[in-house]
């Protein structure tokens, strides 16, 4: 009788890719239910037609590079890059946007670096700065909560009919970057919409996506390292800089740390195994630059929210953190730091 | 015109100095003999066989730092070439050679056969082979590189090239296929 | 007994340990089999040589094989019985091929042979007990299996401060060291004594993990009376690795490319103290140990002590093998294990477990999954490396920095592996490119040897050329130099008034040419004559005869003319003597054939010949002689070399001579015999004192000697050799002819040719025999 010849361990770990890319979906249904409540149907139009085109290009580029398309469709990895990006999207984007994003993201961000695990980028974070630099009017315009209809929403996503005055409004960051005479106190006592201190929704939003977070900690889906590293930055830097709830205000660490994409940003952006780097320190590296850069950009940068440029800016750095953290070898005096092949 | 004789002067001042800073790095920073020569000799695998057209290792690297092609040396194979590829920065080129890359194997003499004619002996690039005129010759199979030079000469054809045995010691693990290559043939229909 | 203080592990896994599934029931002996395959190398190191042949009766702990490399352990028969075969046999190996074995046909007995237990090991010498713990071949038995006795005997300048016995077991599924911990602590604790009394160590630790609470107990209580320190350490996998335990136990890493032992610190697996106790206390070599039969594919999973050579398939059948469900069999644990593709390898001393799965137990890998980075390999690995990055290089086959990362302090223990989401073989990689460099080193190191070698031979011909030329230089001016001397002597005779010495040669030359042809013209006569025997052949036979004498007197004029003509001062050329040689041994030849075919036939007429021939040959030699002497009065410069040569052959001749003498008498003894041999001894005697004077006047002389020609063989042997090669290149020309599929019409004749040449060869072989 011939037995199959297989390399140990002969025992695995229950651990899958595709287990890992479902738990992060189900990670983020909390802040998902609660950008529904804010904003209706929505989020769910932008999952739903992210989700969809980022699967068709998927699978469109591996057919046109000859990979096998079913097997790599399963490991789920595309479906999160499309959740991601239509969570950072504004709810009720026009279906060409996503269109636009998604396609960078999948084709650009990922396939043409040789698909999954190869991507120097976070693809969700390529395709999102590509579409907010190109159409800077529609990605600063989130609508009003509770405030869209859903046939006049899916009219906008759909015909590209305007949404009505009203129902769309700059986000609490844009207006704190653009104010320069109303103090804080000021602004936030004339708009029920900026909620307790960082946007109704905005501060909801968060905490739910702190919540999922949690939850993938919880599971050691990841390490504690980039997500606590670019928090605490990011509070250091606001604590820091922090000027008083004057006009010229940078805005309070809690207001920086619930607004925006910050909790996204932490628990599924920063979290990103592929584009991060990856040893403990290195992560912690990885995450705490991601928060400076998202403090700076904020404050002193060009744009009201920082979390994909900044995260970006820090993938280029990966490679170069990796090579600085190399841990110390069992039994070795020190790490190799810093070899260069042919030395 | 004052203006050109500034800008001639300039100009043949300017080379003046950078000519001695020239000919100062060519003394101080002169590499000594061919480096590259012997760099791609360290990647030839020494057989000594000739099978590239040169009479040993050496004169192929030689030939090689003079431009000839890297693809000409069936004992190194693909890997070599491939080492060769980087070292010099060009495009690696299939190996040429009829019969394609070779197992590793060693010379052995039928001893019954063997006339004593030295001959094999005169071949044998690397001293492998013992044995006098009219005594019975017997290689050195450590010392073998496999280049087959013996073969030809002998009057009585009593060389064999045989394939080194493998054993249990030497047996190892292939590198897994690259990830995401279901099966075998996967690969091929991606190039 | 105090706490022992531990130390945190880097990394490790916990997997399900299913330790259960082994453990419940007590040791088993596992039934004698038919056969015992004991395969000659079992340790890390030299394979041994058997020292029995097939055929031979074997008893019970018999040496097998041994060898005399330092690293090394002898094997022995685990039973009574006839050895049926010695050759290739299965091996448990992943690649599954096979290994030299001795195989016994046991014939039920288990007769032991005579052992040499010792009572008290304390009054033996440690060189002694080390040397009984060498001969009772006594290997690591936790995986590896380093021969215990090297293990044991580190340097004298590394003593040894801690003694770590290893029953920490982290592999899932494996129960051996557990059971036997359970059941023989007593002999365990005897068995560390003797290692504490060799090591002599500071700290004896015996680690245990936490979950085998009755192995800690039953240890604790055996080892109640002594200093030992029994250690409990959580379980963690791969706490068991040797460098892991001593990193728990002590807080200090093994540094890299060092042994413990180095450190002051050495580590016995549990199974391997055990073998210990039992050869030094007992006397018996290690013959059989105990092995895990586990897995769910087995009925009965459990611990049997086994035979070393006894067929995995007859232990998994004792255990109940269903064998539908067995899906994959692992020796060793299911993270370091190796598949056995064949159950007829034998059980060996490094055999801690056999895992019999099911599909759903261990299922088949799922299909790899590109590498997400994901890190969770860098935090699990014990050795502290980052196994995602040597993955991305030992795919890109990027030595350098494979060895820039470490590779060579990967453990393969598996870790990575187990908790790569990706299902990437991370080990199989490790392995493969570490089987690649270790590879690829000793290609360099042998195309580096073989450059060596290649320069060597090329300096060499090189050297050879440049003497060559050098003498082929001073050959053409020596040459020069005596054709200028004899164009000067030549022009010196003219003045001399000899001016037709010069022409005297040409003359003599002219005739002797003239002489030779009319002899050979009439010795063709002669034979024609011989065979047709006609008046008209006789005449021209007579006609011919006298021509021919004519010649050789006009030729014998001319020579003695131009003696007379040629001043006595030259001396004999080197010329003359050479043809007086000749003639001597021609008429010596002559004799000797004249004598022997006087023995055989004896009639008066040979004998006359014999006397006329013998008196030729006496002639012959004293002119010989007489040319030799002016020779070397005249010459004595030019001939010295030779001489020496001529006086070393008769030296050696005589010397021959007499040894064969010498033998006849020992063989005979007759008395004319022995003064044969004084004779001969005195001739070779004389032989080599003229031969040392000849070599010390040459010694005086600065002219360089010549290499001393060969001696030829006759003509009957290089005829036979001649037709031997020509044999032999039409049997090659044939094989290269049928390999290059030659037409059909020119194979048939080199076969016609090779036969010719064959029937050649075979005729002058017989009558090469028939001369003898």
């Amino acid at each position: 009788m011939t037995l199959p010849r297989i390399t140990s361990p002969h025992a695995t770990g229950a651990n899958r890719t595709q287990r890992v890319m479902l738990r992060v979906m189900a990670a983020t249904v909390p802040g998902i239910l609660t950008l529904c409540y804010f904003f209706g149907i929505g989020p769910l139009l932008n999952i739903a037609l992210a989700c969809s085109f980022a699967v068709l290009f998927e699978a469109l580029v591996l057919r046109l590079r000859k990979r096998p398309v079913g097997f790599f469709l399963k490991d789920g990895s595309v479906l999160v890059t499309g959740l991601l990006l239509a969570l950072a999207l504004p709810p009720y984007s026009p279906w060409w946007l996503i269109t636009v994003a998604t396609g960078f993201a999948v084709i650009f961000g990922k396939q043409l670096f040789g698909g999954l695990g190869q991507n120097p980028f976070n693809p969700a974070m390529l395709g999102y700065v590509v579409v907010l630099v190109s159409f800077p009017v529609d990605m600063t315009l989130w609508p009003a909560a509770h405030s869209i209809e859903t046939s006049a929403g899916l009219q906008h996503v759909f015909l590209g009919q305007a949404f009505p005055d009203g129902w769309s409004q700059a986000t609490v960051l844009d207006v704190l970057k653009n104010n320069n005479n109303l103090t804080l106190q000021e602004l936030w006592n004339n708009n029920p919409a900026y909620g307790l201190f960082a946007g109704y929704s905005s501060e909801w939003v968060n905490l739910a996506f702190l919540l999922g977070g949690l939850y993938l900690l919880r599971k050691k889906l990841f390490s504690w390292h980039a997500p606590v590293g670019m928090l605490i930055a990011l509070f250091i830097m606001s604590l820091l800089f922090w000027n008083g709830s004057g006009s010229d205000s940078n805005g309070s660490p809690l207001f920086h740390l619930l607004s925006g994409a910050t909790m996204l940003g932490a628990f599924f952006i920063v979290t990103d195994p592929v584009s991060s780097a990856t040893s403990v320190q290195g992560r912690l590296i990885f995450g705490a630059g991601v928060g400076v850069l998202i403090y700076v950009i904020r404050v002193w940068g060009g744009y009201p929210d920082a979390v994909a440029f900044a995260v970006l800016l820090m993938n280029l750095c990966a490679p170069t953190i990796d090579y600085f953290t190399r841990p110390r070898t069992y039994g070795h005096k020190a790490a190799k730091r810093g070899f260069k092949s042919g030395e | 015109m004052s203006m050109v004789f500034i800008a001639v002067t300039a100009l043949v001042f300017l080379s003046l100095i950078f000519g001695a800073i020239l000919g100062f790095a060519a003394v101080r920073f002169r590499v000594e003999g061919n480096p590259i020569a012997e760099q791609i000799n360290a990647i030839l695998p020494q057989t000594q066989c000739g099978q590239c057209g040169y009479p040993g290792c050496k004169p192929y690297a030689e030939a090689i730092a003079a431009g000839d092609k890297i693809n000409k040396c069936p004992p190194g194979g693909e890997s070599t070439i491939q080492a060769l590829a980087e070292l010099l920065d060009v495009e690696p080129e299939p190996l040429d050679a009829v019969e394609g890359e070779k197992i590793e194997v060693v010379a052995f003499i039928r001893e019954a056969e063997c006339i004593g004619c030295t001959k094999c002996i005169q071949a044998c690039p690397v001293d492998a082979i013992l044995g006098a005129a009219r005594q019975m010759h017997t290689v050195i199979a450590s010392e073998c590189t496999g280049c087959d030079l013996c073969v030809e000469p002998c009057p009585v054809d009593c060389i064999d090239m045989l394939p080194v045995a493998s054993s249990l010691q030497d047996w190892k693990w292939d590198l897994p296929l690259p990830p995401g290559s279901i099966i075998a043939t996967d690969r091929e229909q991606a190039k | 007994m105090s706490t022992w203080l531990i130390h945190p592990l880097r990394g490790g896994i916990h997997p399900p340990d299913c330790k259960t599934l082994s453990n419940q029931q007590p040791i088993q002996r596992a039934p004698l089999p038919k056969q015992l395959i004991v395969p000659l190398l079992q340790h890390i190191g030299h394979i041994t040589q058997p020292v029995v042949k097939v055929g031979d009766y074997v008893y019970k702990g018999q040496l097998l094989a041994d060898s005399t490399a330092p690293l090394s352990a002898p094997v022995h028969a685990p039973s009574s019985g006839t050895i049926s075969f010695i050759g290739p046999q299965p091996y448990p190996h992943v690649s599954g091929e096979m290994l030299d074995a001795i195989v016994i046909d046991t014939d039920g007995l288990d007769a032991w042979c005579e052992l040499r237990p010792t009572a008290d090991f304390t009054k033996l010498a440690i060189p002694d007990l080390l040397d009984k713990i060498r001969q009772a071949g006594i290997s690591g038995l936790g995986g590896a299996g380093f021969p215990t006795s090297n293990k044991l005997s580190p340097r004298a300048d590394q003593p040894i401060s801690t003694l770590i016995i290893n029953g920490a077991e982290c592999e899932p599924y494996i129960t051996a060291d557990d059971v036997l911990m359970r059941e023989r602590a007593t002999e365990l604790i005897l068995g560390i004594d003797i290692l504490a009394h060799i090591l002599q160590p500071k700290n004896v630790l015996i680690a245990i993990e936490d979950n085998k609470p009755e192995a800690i107990s039953a240890m604790q209580q055996a080892a109640q009376a002594r200093d030992y320190h029994v250690v409990k350490i959580p379980t963690i996998y791969p706490s068991g690795g040797e460098r892991q335990l001593i990193q728990i136990l002590t807080g200090q890493e093994v540094r890299a490319g060092q042994i413990p032992a180095q450190q002051g610190i050495v580590c016995q697996n549990i199974g391997t103290v055990l073998a210990v106790h039992d050869a030094v206390i007992n006397g018996k070599p290690l013959i059989s140990r105990i092995t895990t039969l586990t897995g769910q594919a087995l009925q009965t999973p459990m611990n049997v002590e086994c035979l070393i050579g006894t067929p995995v398939h007859e232990l998994l059948a004792f255990a109940g093998l269903q064998n539908e469900h067995l899906s994959r069999l692992v020796a060793g644990g299911p993270m370091m294990g190796f598949t056995l593709i064949d159950t007829a390898a034998p059980v060996i001393k490094t055999s801690n477990c056999f895992l019999a799965a099911t599909a759903q137990e261990l299922p088949p890998p799922p299909p790899t999954m590109p590498c997400i980075r994901c890190g969770d390999c860098a935090e699990v690995c014990p050795a502290n490396l980052l196994p995602q990055q040597l993955h991305f290089y030992a795919l890109g086959n990027d030595h350098e920095q494979l060895e820039a990362h470490n590779l060579f302090d990967c453990i393969e223990c598996g870790a990575c592996a187990y908790v790569c989401p990706s299902s990437i073989p991370l080990v199989q990689y490790y392995r493969a490119a570490k089987a690649d460099m270790r590879e690829q080193e000793q290609k360099q190191v042998k195309a580096e040897h073989a450059k060596e070698r290649f320069e060597f031979r090329q300096e060499r011909l090189r050297l050879e050329e440049e003497r060559k030329e050098a003498a082929r230089k001073e050959r053409a001016e020596r040459l020069a130099r005596s054709k200028a001397k004899q164009a000067k002597k030549a022009e010196q005779n003219k003045s001399d008034g000899n001016s037709d010495s010069a022409a005297a040669q040409e003359e003599i030359k002219r005739l002797k040419i003239a002489s030779s042809m009319a002899q050979v013209a009439l010795r063709k006569a002669q034979k024609q004559f011989d065979e047709h025997g006609t008046d008209e052949l006789k005449a021209q036979v007579t006609q011919l005869s006298a021509a021919a004498e004519e010649a050789k007197q006009a030729l014998h004029k001319a020579t003695s003319k131009a003696e007379a003509t040629v001043p006595p001062k030259q001396g004999v050329t080197d010329d003359e003597l050479k043809r007086l040689k000749i003639t001597a041994s021609m008429a010596r030849v002559a004799l000797t054939k004249a004598q022997k075919q006087l023995e055989a036939h004896g009639t008066d007429e040979l004998k006359a010949q014999v006397e006329q021939l013998s008196k030729a040959a006496d002639e012959a030699k004293q002119a010989l002689d007489k040319a030799n002497e002016k020779a070397t009065v005249s010459a004595p410069q030019q001939s010295s070399a030779n001489e020496v040569k001529r006086l070393k052959i008769a030296a050696s001749m005589a010397r021959v001579a007499l040894t064969k003498a010498q033998k006849q008498l020992e063989a005979h003894g007759t008395d004319e015999l022995k003064a044969q041999v004084e004779q001969l001894s005195k001739a070779a005697d004389e032989a080599k004192q003229a031969l040392t004077a000849a070599t010390a006047r040459q010694a005086a002389d600065p002219k360089p000697t010549e290499k001393p020609a060969k001696p030829e063989p006759s003509a009957a042997e290089q005829a036979l050799k001649k037709a031997k090669i020509e044999a032999a290149m039409k049997r090659a020309a044939l094989r290269k002819a049928e390999r290059a599929q030659a037409d059909a019409s020119s194979i048939t004749a080199l076969q016609a040719e090779l036969a010719e040449a064959e029937q050649h060869l075979a005729k002058l072989n017989q009558s090469e025999t028939a001369d003898v």
